[in-house]
Protein backbone atom coordinates (compact mmCIF):
# COMPACT_ATOMS: atom_id res chain seq x y z
CA UNK A 1 0.00 0.00 0.00
CA UNK A 2 1.22 3.55 -0.94
CA UNK A 3 1.09 5.80 2.41
CA UNK A 4 3.04 9.02 0.13
CA UNK A 5 2.67 9.46 -3.60
CA UNK A 6 4.51 12.36 -5.16
CA UNK A 7 3.97 12.84 -9.24
CA UNK A 8 5.54 15.60 -11.02
CA UNK A 9 6.19 18.16 -8.27
CA UNK A 10 7.10 21.60 -9.13
CA UNK A 11 7.47 24.79 -6.89
CA UNK A 12 9.45 27.97 -7.56
CA UNK A 13 9.76 31.13 -5.75
CA UNK A 14 10.31 34.16 -7.15
CA UNK A 15 11.27 32.21 -10.48
CA UNK A 16 13.94 30.00 -8.78
CA UNK A 17 12.62 26.44 -9.18
CA UNK A 18 13.15 24.39 -5.66
CA UNK A 19 11.85 21.03 -6.71
CA UNK A 20 11.51 20.35 -10.20
CA UNK A 21 8.98 17.58 -11.00
CA UNK A 22 10.02 15.32 -8.47
CA UNK A 23 7.94 11.98 -8.58
CA UNK A 24 8.49 9.07 -5.77
CA UNK A 25 6.70 6.97 -3.63
CA UNK A 26 6.60 5.41 -0.16
CA UNK A 27 4.84 2.75 1.26
CA UNK A 28 3.20 2.01 4.20
CA UNK A 29 4.66 1.53 7.10
CA UNK A 30 8.37 2.66 5.00
CA UNK A 31 11.48 4.47 6.88
CA UNK A 32 12.19 6.38 4.04
CA UNK A 33 15.04 9.43 4.12
CA UNK A 34 15.81 12.24 2.09
CA UNK A 35 19.22 13.02 1.71
CA UNK A 36 20.77 16.13 0.13
CA UNK A 37 22.80 19.30 0.33
CA UNK A 38 21.38 22.43 1.71
CA UNK A 39 19.03 24.31 -0.66
CA UNK A 40 18.58 21.04 -2.74
CA UNK A 41 14.37 21.29 -1.89
CA UNK A 42 13.92 18.74 0.84
CA UNK A 43 11.88 21.30 3.54
CA UNK A 44 9.99 22.33 0.43
CA UNK A 45 8.91 18.82 -0.27
CA UNK A 46 8.35 18.18 3.35
CA UNK A 47 6.10 21.36 3.53
CA UNK A 48 3.58 20.32 0.37
CA UNK A 49 3.39 17.14 2.41
CA UNK A 50 2.05 18.59 5.30
CA UNK A 51 -0.16 20.98 3.19
CA UNK A 52 1.40 23.88 4.58
CA UNK A 53 3.09 24.66 0.99
CA UNK A 54 1.13 24.70 -2.37
CA UNK A 55 2.91 22.96 -5.05
CA UNK A 56 2.79 24.91 -8.35
CA UNK A 57 2.09 21.96 -10.50
CA UNK A 58 1.48 17.86 -10.20
CA UNK A 59 -0.33 15.94 -7.73
CA UNK A 60 1.01 14.43 -4.37
CA UNK A 61 -1.35 12.39 -1.94
CA UNK A 62 -0.44 11.15 1.76
CA UNK A 63 -1.70 8.86 3.23
CA UNK A 64 -5.09 8.00 0.84
CA UNK A 65 -5.55 12.14 0.71
CA UNK A 66 -4.63 14.72 -1.98
CA UNK A 67 -1.94 17.27 -0.36
CA UNK A 68 -4.15 20.34 -1.74
CA UNK A 69 -7.74 19.47 -2.19
CA UNK A 70 -7.92 17.34 1.21
CA UNK A 71 -5.66 19.07 3.31
CA UNK A 72 -7.68 18.88 6.74
CA UNK A 73 -8.04 15.22 6.61
CA UNK A 74 -4.41 14.76 6.31
CA UNK A 75 -3.69 17.21 9.04
CA UNK A 76 -5.66 14.89 11.52
CA UNK A 77 -3.49 12.44 9.87
CA UNK A 78 0.10 13.34 9.94
CA UNK A 79 2.73 14.26 12.75
CA UNK A 80 5.19 17.34 11.51
CA UNK A 81 8.75 18.32 13.11
CA UNK A 82 10.14 20.87 11.37
CA UNK A 83 13.58 21.49 11.15
CA UNK A 84 13.67 24.57 13.46
CA UNK A 85 12.75 24.10 16.58
CA UNK A 86 8.93 25.48 16.79
CA UNK A 87 7.56 24.31 20.09
CA UNK A 88 6.42 27.10 22.84
CA UNK A 89 9.63 27.69 24.49
CA UNK A 90 7.35 29.64 27.23
CA UNK A 91 5.66 26.81 28.18
CA UNK A 92 6.63 23.82 30.08
CA UNK A 93 7.21 20.64 28.28
CA UNK A 94 4.38 19.17 29.92
CA UNK A 95 2.26 22.00 28.96
CA UNK A 96 3.41 21.61 25.85
CA UNK A 97 2.51 18.19 25.38
CA UNK A 98 -0.72 18.79 26.67
CA UNK A 99 -1.38 21.81 24.41
CA UNK A 100 -0.70 19.71 21.04
CA UNK A 101 -2.69 16.89 22.50
CA UNK A 102 -5.93 19.17 22.74
CA UNK A 103 -5.24 20.63 19.94
CA UNK A 104 -5.66 17.64 17.82
CA UNK A 105 -8.49 16.22 20.49
CA UNK A 106 -7.23 14.04 22.78
CA UNK A 107 -5.22 13.68 25.61
CA UNK A 108 -1.88 12.44 26.66
CA UNK A 109 -3.36 9.48 28.68
CA UNK A 110 -4.68 8.49 25.23
CA UNK A 111 -2.05 7.47 23.25
CA UNK A 112 0.58 7.55 26.06
CA UNK A 113 1.87 4.08 24.79
CA UNK A 114 3.18 5.31 21.75
CA UNK A 115 5.44 8.02 23.45
CA UNK A 116 6.24 6.10 26.21
CA UNK A 117 9.73 5.49 25.55
CA UNK A 118 10.56 8.79 24.99
CA UNK A 119 8.67 10.93 27.52
CA UNK A 120 10.23 9.24 30.15
CA UNK A 121 13.38 10.38 28.85
CA UNK A 122 12.54 13.58 29.52
CA UNK A 123 9.65 13.22 32.25
CA UNK A 124 11.63 14.19 35.10
CA UNK A 125 12.05 17.67 33.45
CA UNK A 126 8.34 18.08 32.82
CA UNK A 127 8.09 21.56 34.98
CA UNK A 128 10.84 22.65 32.69
CA UNK A 129 10.08 25.46 30.03
CA UNK A 130 10.86 24.19 26.69
CA UNK A 131 13.26 27.05 25.97
CA UNK A 132 15.83 25.84 28.82
CA UNK A 133 16.05 22.06 27.62
CA UNK A 134 19.17 21.51 25.95
CA UNK A 135 19.38 19.92 22.26
CA UNK A 136 18.89 16.44 22.79
CA UNK A 137 15.89 16.88 24.80
CA UNK A 138 14.29 19.42 22.61
CA UNK A 139 14.50 16.88 19.82
CA UNK A 140 12.66 14.31 22.22
CA UNK A 141 9.94 16.71 23.48
CA UNK A 142 9.47 17.64 19.80
CA UNK A 143 9.08 14.33 18.67
CA UNK A 144 5.95 13.78 21.55
CA UNK A 145 4.31 16.44 20.33
CA UNK A 146 4.29 14.98 16.64
CA UNK A 147 3.00 11.64 17.77
CA UNK A 148 0.36 12.70 20.27
CA UNK A 149 -1.99 12.19 18.35
CA UNK A 150 -1.28 8.84 16.75
CA UNK A 151 -0.29 9.88 13.37
CA UNK A 152 -0.56 7.41 10.15
CA UNK A 153 2.48 9.34 8.81
CA UNK A 154 5.86 10.84 10.42
CA UNK A 155 7.45 13.66 8.89
CA UNK A 156 10.93 14.71 10.16
CA UNK A 157 12.69 17.53 8.49
CA UNK A 158 16.80 16.97 9.83
CA UNK A 159 15.24 15.64 13.39
CA UNK A 160 19.21 15.34 14.32
CA UNK A 161 21.08 18.16 13.53
CA UNK A 162 22.72 19.98 16.28
CA UNK A 163 22.73 16.66 18.47
CA UNK A 164 25.25 15.12 20.08
CA UNK A 165 26.39 11.27 18.95
CA UNK A 166 24.61 9.38 21.75
CA UNK A 167 21.20 11.62 21.69
CA UNK A 168 21.40 10.72 17.70
CA UNK A 169 21.59 6.85 18.37
CA UNK A 170 18.95 7.05 20.42
CA UNK A 171 17.17 8.73 18.11
CA UNK A 172 17.00 6.17 15.95
CA UNK A 173 16.56 3.77 17.90
CA UNK A 174 12.82 5.60 18.62
CA UNK A 175 12.73 5.42 15.08
CA UNK A 176 12.72 1.95 14.44
CA UNK A 177 10.18 1.30 17.37
CA UNK A 178 8.00 3.85 15.91
CA UNK A 179 8.43 2.11 12.67
CA UNK A 180 7.10 -1.56 14.05
CA UNK A 181 4.52 -0.14 15.48
CA UNK A 182 3.54 0.76 11.80
CA UNK A 183 4.07 4.32 11.16
CA UNK A 184 5.18 5.47 7.83
CA UNK A 185 8.66 7.83 8.61
CA UNK A 186 9.83 10.01 6.42
CA UNK A 187 12.88 11.76 7.26
CA UNK A 188 15.50 14.12 6.00
CA UNK A 189 19.17 14.17 7.34
CA UNK A 190 22.19 15.66 6.76
CA UNK A 191 24.07 12.20 8.28
CA UNK A 192 25.38 9.97 6.18
CA UNK A 193 25.60 7.14 8.91
CA UNK A 194 21.51 7.62 9.50
CA UNK A 195 21.14 7.41 5.43
CA UNK A 196 21.97 3.94 5.67
CA UNK A 197 19.74 3.17 8.55
CA UNK A 198 16.82 3.63 5.98
CA UNK A 199 14.70 1.42 3.98
CA UNK A 200 14.81 3.06 1.01
CA UNK A 201 16.43 6.92 0.07
CA UNK A 202 16.20 9.30 -2.41
CA UNK A 203 19.47 11.88 -3.24
CA UNK A 204 18.16 14.96 -4.22
CA UNK A 205 19.67 18.19 -5.37
CA UNK A 206 18.26 20.97 -7.22
CA UNK A 207 15.14 19.62 -6.30
CA UNK A 208 15.49 16.32 -8.51
CA UNK A 209 16.07 13.47 -7.70
CA UNK A 210 19.67 11.49 -8.44
CA UNK A 211 19.31 8.14 -6.88
CA UNK A 212 16.64 6.49 -5.53
CA UNK A 213 16.51 2.90 -3.79
CA UNK A 214 17.95 1.03 -0.92
CA UNK A 215 21.10 1.82 0.50
CA UNK A 216 23.05 -1.18 0.04
CA UNK A 217 21.80 -1.29 -3.84
CA UNK A 218 22.88 2.18 -4.02
CA UNK A 219 26.35 1.41 -2.78
CA UNK A 220 26.18 -1.75 -5.02
CA UNK A 221 25.57 0.07 -8.33
CA UNK A 222 28.87 2.50 -7.27
CA UNK A 223 31.44 0.79 -9.63
CA UNK A 224 34.92 3.25 -9.39
CA UNK A 225 38.02 2.07 -7.86
CA UNK A 226 38.29 3.46 -4.36
CA UNK A 227 40.82 3.86 -2.20
CA UNK A 228 41.48 4.14 1.42
CA UNK A 229 45.08 6.18 2.65
CA UNK A 230 46.08 6.64 5.52
CA UNK A 231 49.21 7.95 7.46
CA UNK A 232 51.27 10.79 6.70
CA UNK A 233 50.67 14.33 6.98
CA UNK A 234 46.64 15.03 5.83
CA UNK A 235 46.49 17.84 4.47
CA UNK A 236 49.91 17.78 2.67
CA UNK A 237 49.07 14.01 1.35
CA UNK A 238 45.52 15.43 -0.09
CA UNK A 239 46.88 18.45 -1.85
CA UNK A 240 49.40 16.48 -3.41
CA UNK A 241 46.68 13.51 -4.79
CA UNK A 242 44.70 16.40 -6.12
CA UNK A 243 47.29 16.82 -8.30
CA UNK A 244 47.88 13.12 -9.19
CA UNK A 245 46.82 12.31 -12.69
CA UNK A 246 45.20 9.15 -11.74
CA UNK A 247 42.98 10.86 -9.39
CA UNK A 248 39.22 12.17 -10.31
CA UNK A 249 38.38 13.03 -6.81
CA UNK A 250 40.26 12.62 -3.16
CA UNK A 251 38.25 13.56 -0.26
CA UNK A 252 38.91 13.52 3.61
CA UNK A 253 37.03 10.72 5.66
CA UNK A 254 37.59 11.05 9.25
CA UNK A 255 41.23 9.31 10.13
CA UNK A 256 41.78 8.65 5.84
CA UNK A 257 41.34 9.99 2.51
CA UNK A 258 38.96 8.15 0.06
CA UNK A 259 40.58 8.56 -3.26
CA UNK A 260 38.72 7.63 -6.65
CA UNK A 261 40.79 6.87 -9.82
CA UNK A 262 39.76 6.89 -13.27
CA UNK A 263 40.67 3.44 -13.73
CA UNK A 264 41.37 0.03 -11.99
CA UNK A 265 44.86 0.53 -10.22
CA UNK A 266 46.96 -1.43 -8.13
CA UNK A 267 47.02 0.18 -4.54
CA UNK A 268 50.64 -0.49 -4.80
CA UNK A 269 51.15 1.70 -7.86
CA UNK A 270 49.69 4.76 -6.05
CA UNK A 271 51.64 3.66 -2.79
CA UNK A 272 54.40 4.12 -4.89
CA UNK A 273 53.81 7.42 -5.95
CA UNK A 274 53.44 8.55 -3.03
CA UNK A 275 56.93 7.54 -1.74
CA UNK A 276 58.50 9.12 -4.53
CA UNK A 277 56.52 12.52 -3.83
CA UNK A 278 57.94 12.02 -0.16
CA UNK A 279 55.45 10.54 1.71
CA UNK A 280 56.40 7.91 4.51
CA UNK A 281 54.22 4.92 6.20
CA UNK A 282 51.47 5.77 4.15
CA UNK A 283 48.75 2.66 3.40
CA UNK A 284 46.76 2.22 0.68
CA UNK A 285 44.20 -0.18 0.47
CA UNK A 286 41.09 -0.77 -1.76
CA UNK A 287 37.78 -0.76 -0.26
CA UNK A 288 33.83 -1.16 -0.93
CA UNK A 289 32.36 2.43 -1.03
CA UNK A 290 29.88 3.63 1.63
CA UNK A 291 26.49 5.78 0.88
CA UNK A 292 28.72 9.29 1.70
CA UNK A 293 31.01 7.81 -1.04
CA UNK A 294 28.29 7.31 -3.32
CA UNK A 295 26.65 10.44 -2.48
CA UNK A 296 29.92 12.66 -2.93
CA UNK A 297 30.25 11.06 -6.36
CA UNK A 298 26.80 11.97 -7.71
CA UNK A 299 26.86 15.48 -6.36
CA UNK A 300 30.69 15.74 -8.20
CA UNK A 301 29.38 14.52 -11.23
CA UNK A 302 25.93 16.12 -11.76
CA UNK A 303 28.01 19.92 -10.71
CA UNK A 304 30.59 18.91 -13.52
CA UNK B 1 59.89 25.82 20.67
CA UNK B 2 55.63 25.22 20.81
CA UNK B 3 54.18 28.29 22.69
CA UNK B 4 50.55 27.79 24.79
CA UNK B 5 47.88 30.30 23.62
CA UNK B 6 45.17 28.50 25.58
CA UNK B 7 46.08 28.17 29.32
CA UNK B 8 42.91 26.28 31.49
CA UNK B 9 43.25 25.55 35.61
CA UNK B 10 40.59 23.98 37.19
CA UNK B 11 38.22 26.69 35.40
CA UNK B 12 34.25 26.20 36.93
CA UNK B 13 31.43 28.30 36.09
CA UNK B 14 28.69 27.49 38.79
CA UNK B 15 25.11 28.08 38.20
CA UNK B 16 23.55 28.43 41.54
CA UNK B 17 24.58 25.05 43.45
CA UNK B 18 24.78 23.58 39.33
CA UNK B 19 28.79 23.09 38.45
CA UNK B 20 28.22 23.61 34.65
CA UNK B 21 32.01 23.29 34.69
CA UNK B 22 33.64 21.98 36.78
CA UNK B 23 37.55 22.52 37.28
CA UNK B 24 38.54 22.11 33.77
CA UNK B 25 42.35 22.20 32.73
CA UNK B 26 43.88 22.12 29.97
CA UNK B 27 46.19 23.48 27.35
CA UNK B 28 45.97 24.41 23.45
CA UNK B 29 49.77 25.33 21.43
CA UNK B 30 49.70 27.70 18.70
CA UNK B 31 48.72 26.21 15.12
CA UNK B 32 46.73 23.37 17.18
CA UNK B 33 43.49 22.22 15.86
CA UNK B 34 41.68 21.21 19.13
CA UNK B 35 38.28 19.85 18.91
CA UNK B 36 36.22 20.72 21.83
CA UNK B 37 33.68 17.50 22.06
CA UNK B 38 30.81 16.58 24.61
CA UNK B 39 27.17 15.91 24.58
CA UNK B 40 24.90 18.61 24.62
CA UNK B 41 24.29 20.03 28.15
CA UNK B 42 27.42 18.96 29.05
CA UNK B 43 29.04 22.20 29.45
CA UNK B 44 30.78 22.78 26.22
CA UNK B 45 29.44 26.63 25.63
CA UNK B 46 29.66 28.01 28.99
CA UNK B 47 33.56 26.91 28.97
CA UNK B 48 33.85 28.80 25.66
CA UNK B 49 31.88 31.47 27.16
CA UNK B 50 34.67 31.81 29.39
CA UNK B 51 37.48 31.77 27.05
CA UNK B 52 35.92 34.13 25.02
CA UNK B 53 35.58 36.78 27.46
CA UNK B 54 31.79 36.91 27.40
CA UNK B 55 31.32 35.26 30.78
CA UNK B 56 32.93 35.90 34.36
CA UNK B 57 34.07 32.19 35.19
CA UNK B 58 33.09 31.50 39.39
CA UNK B 59 36.82 30.58 40.12
CA UNK B 60 40.02 28.31 38.61
CA UNK B 61 42.24 30.56 35.78
CA UNK B 62 42.26 30.71 32.09
CA UNK B 63 44.19 33.11 30.19
CA UNK B 64 43.56 32.74 25.99
CA UNK B 65 45.98 34.76 23.72
CA UNK B 66 47.94 36.14 26.68
CA UNK B 67 45.18 37.20 28.49
CA UNK B 68 43.67 36.80 31.51
CA UNK B 69 39.90 35.94 31.35
CA UNK B 70 39.21 37.93 34.20
CA UNK B 71 40.88 40.89 34.16
CA UNK B 72 41.64 41.56 30.08
CA UNK B 73 37.88 39.98 28.64
CA UNK B 74 38.01 42.75 26.23
CA UNK B 75 41.69 42.28 25.16
CA UNK B 76 40.50 38.86 24.43
CA UNK B 77 37.58 39.30 22.49
CA UNK B 78 40.08 41.54 19.98
CA UNK B 79 42.20 39.00 19.67
CA UNK B 80 40.42 36.22 18.76
CA UNK B 81 37.87 35.46 16.25
CA UNK B 82 34.71 33.68 16.43
CA UNK B 83 32.27 31.77 14.27
CA UNK B 84 28.73 29.58 15.23
CA UNK B 85 26.66 28.34 12.63
CA UNK B 86 23.79 30.34 14.60
CA UNK B 87 25.10 33.33 14.52
CA UNK B 88 28.08 35.10 12.17
CA UNK B 89 26.61 36.98 9.14
CA UNK B 90 24.13 39.81 9.12
CA UNK B 91 21.36 38.70 6.61
CA UNK B 92 20.42 41.39 5.48
CA UNK B 93 23.40 43.37 4.77
CA UNK B 94 25.29 42.73 2.17
CA UNK B 95 28.58 40.74 1.20
CA UNK B 96 30.48 43.82 1.66
CA UNK B 97 28.61 45.34 4.36
CA UNK B 98 29.14 42.65 6.71
CA UNK B 99 32.83 42.72 5.89
CA UNK B 100 33.34 46.29 6.98
CA UNK B 101 30.98 46.01 9.74
CA UNK B 102 32.97 43.56 11.30
CA UNK B 103 36.24 45.30 10.70
CA UNK B 104 34.67 48.50 12.23
CA UNK B 105 33.66 46.14 15.38
CA UNK B 106 37.30 44.86 15.56
CA UNK B 107 38.60 48.38 15.67
CA UNK B 108 40.47 48.27 12.30
CA UNK B 109 41.50 50.86 10.70
CA UNK B 110 40.03 52.43 7.09
CA UNK B 111 42.40 51.57 4.86
CA UNK B 112 42.64 48.20 6.12
CA UNK B 113 39.01 47.32 6.07
CA UNK B 114 39.31 48.30 2.52
CA UNK B 115 42.56 46.09 1.76
CA UNK B 116 41.06 43.24 3.77
CA UNK B 117 37.55 43.84 1.97
CA UNK B 118 38.84 42.93 -1.15
CA UNK B 119 41.81 40.30 -0.23
CA UNK B 120 38.70 38.31 1.04
CA UNK B 121 36.37 38.89 -2.00
CA UNK B 122 39.01 37.77 -4.17
CA UNK B 123 40.45 34.92 -2.28
CA UNK B 124 36.76 33.89 -2.02
CA UNK B 125 35.92 34.57 -5.75
CA UNK B 126 33.03 36.72 -4.56
CA UNK B 127 33.55 39.76 -6.28
CA UNK B 128 30.45 39.58 -8.52
CA UNK B 129 27.98 39.47 -5.60
CA UNK B 130 29.95 41.41 -3.29
CA UNK B 131 26.67 44.10 -3.60
CA UNK B 132 23.81 41.09 -2.76
CA UNK B 133 22.41 40.44 0.80
CA UNK B 134 23.81 37.91 2.31
CA UNK B 135 20.93 35.97 2.78
CA UNK B 136 20.66 35.03 -1.07
CA UNK B 137 23.99 32.97 -1.07
CA UNK B 138 24.25 29.36 -0.69
CA UNK B 139 25.27 27.83 2.70
CA UNK B 140 28.47 27.02 1.70
CA UNK B 141 29.39 30.57 0.78
CA UNK B 142 28.01 31.79 3.37
CA UNK B 143 30.10 29.77 6.04
CA UNK B 144 33.34 30.43 4.40
CA UNK B 145 32.21 34.07 4.60
CA UNK B 146 31.81 33.73 7.81
CA UNK B 147 34.93 32.42 8.51
CA UNK B 148 37.27 34.53 6.58
CA UNK B 149 35.35 37.56 8.56
CA UNK B 150 36.22 35.84 11.79
CA UNK B 151 39.78 35.89 10.24
CA UNK B 152 39.98 39.28 9.61
CA UNK B 153 41.46 41.08 12.03
CA UNK B 154 44.20 38.85 11.79
CA UNK B 155 43.71 36.90 15.43
CA UNK B 156 45.37 34.20 16.91
CA UNK B 157 42.87 31.82 18.05
CA UNK B 158 39.77 31.01 16.12
CA UNK B 159 36.63 29.74 17.99
CA UNK B 160 34.17 27.98 15.84
CA UNK B 161 31.23 26.80 17.48
CA UNK B 162 29.30 24.13 15.77
CA UNK B 163 30.26 25.86 12.32
CA UNK B 164 29.12 22.59 10.26
CA UNK B 165 25.91 21.41 11.63
CA UNK B 166 23.23 20.67 9.57
CA UNK B 167 25.92 21.07 6.63
CA UNK B 168 25.95 18.58 3.52
CA UNK B 169 29.05 16.49 2.86
CA UNK B 170 30.26 18.50 0.48
CA UNK B 171 30.38 21.66 1.95
CA UNK B 172 31.51 20.61 5.01
CA UNK B 173 34.52 18.97 3.53
CA UNK B 174 35.54 22.38 2.08
CA UNK B 175 35.29 23.92 4.93
CA UNK B 176 37.75 21.60 6.68
CA UNK B 177 39.50 22.69 4.14
CA UNK B 178 39.72 26.55 5.05
CA UNK B 179 40.53 25.39 8.32
CA UNK B 180 43.27 23.56 7.65
CA UNK B 181 44.97 25.93 5.43
CA UNK B 182 44.44 28.86 8.52
CA UNK B 183 46.03 26.21 10.58
CA UNK B 184 48.76 25.76 8.51
CA UNK B 185 49.64 29.55 8.32
CA UNK B 186 49.61 29.02 12.06
CA UNK B 187 46.40 30.23 13.41
CA UNK B 188 45.29 28.07 16.42
CA UNK B 189 41.65 26.76 15.93
CA UNK B 190 39.44 25.74 19.06
CA UNK B 191 35.89 24.10 17.20
CA UNK B 192 33.50 22.10 18.69
CA UNK B 193 31.35 19.48 16.44
CA UNK B 194 28.95 16.83 16.37
CA UNK B 195 30.33 15.17 13.37
CA UNK B 196 32.63 12.38 14.68
CA UNK B 197 34.06 12.02 11.42
CA UNK B 198 35.35 16.10 12.28
CA UNK B 199 36.82 14.68 15.47
CA UNK B 200 39.49 12.76 13.53
CA UNK B 201 40.54 15.94 11.54
CA UNK B 202 41.39 17.58 15.23
CA UNK B 203 45.43 17.36 15.91
CA UNK B 204 44.09 16.84 19.61
CA UNK B 205 40.28 16.30 21.05
CA UNK B 206 38.41 16.62 24.53
CA UNK B 207 35.45 15.28 25.46
CA UNK B 208 33.43 17.33 28.19
CA UNK B 209 30.96 14.82 30.40
CA UNK B 210 28.99 16.56 33.02
CA UNK B 211 31.03 19.16 33.34
CA UNK B 212 34.70 17.22 33.63
CA UNK B 213 36.63 16.88 30.45
CA UNK B 214 37.09 13.58 30.81
CA UNK B 215 39.34 12.23 27.74
CA UNK B 216 42.01 14.67 25.83
CA UNK B 217 44.31 13.19 23.33
CA UNK B 218 44.74 12.70 19.70
CA UNK B 219 42.52 10.98 18.36
CA UNK B 220 44.52 8.18 17.59
CA UNK B 221 45.44 8.02 21.11
CA UNK B 222 41.95 8.52 22.33
CA UNK B 223 41.24 5.39 20.02
CA UNK B 224 43.77 3.17 21.34
CA UNK B 225 43.17 3.91 25.03
CA UNK B 226 39.39 2.93 24.19
CA UNK B 227 39.88 0.28 22.31
CA UNK B 228 37.92 1.74 19.85
CA UNK B 229 37.71 1.55 15.71
CA UNK B 230 36.50 5.08 15.54
CA UNK B 231 35.79 8.24 17.04
CA UNK B 232 32.02 7.87 17.59
CA UNK B 233 32.95 4.90 19.37
CA UNK B 234 35.07 6.44 21.74
CA UNK B 235 32.21 9.48 21.98
CA UNK B 236 29.55 6.84 22.33
CA UNK B 237 31.41 4.58 24.98
CA UNK B 238 32.38 8.00 27.30
CA UNK B 239 29.06 10.38 27.06
CA UNK B 240 26.69 7.63 27.79
CA UNK B 241 28.26 7.33 31.34
CA UNK B 242 27.07 10.78 31.59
Amino acid sequence: MTAISIQQISKSYDGTPALKGLSFEVQAGELFGLIGPDGAGKTSLFRILTTLLLPDEGQASVVGYDVVKEYKEIRKRVGYMPGRFSLYQDLSVEENLNFFATIFGTSIEENYDLIRDIYVQIEPFKKRLAGKLSGGMKQKLALCCALIHKPEALFLDEPTTGVDAVSRKEFWDMLKRLKAKGITILVSTPYMDEASMCERIALIQHGQILSIDSPQNIISAFNKPLFTIQGGNFYALLRDLRSYEETEQVLPFGDSLHLTTYRERDAKVIQNWLTEKGHQDIQVKQQQAGIEDVFLDLLQTQAS
Amino acid sequence: MESTVIQVNNLTKKFGAFKAVDAISFEVQAGEIFGFLGANGAGKTTAMRMLTGLSRPSSGEASVAGYDVYRQAEQIKQNIGYMSQKFSLYEDLSVKQNIRFYGGIYGMSRQAIRDKTEEILQNLQLESVAKQLVQSLPLGWKQRLAFSVALMHDPTIVFLDEPTGGVDPVTRRQFWEMIYEAAHTGKTIFVTTHYMDEAEYCDRVSIMVAGKIEALDSPKGLKETFSADSMDDVFLRLAREG
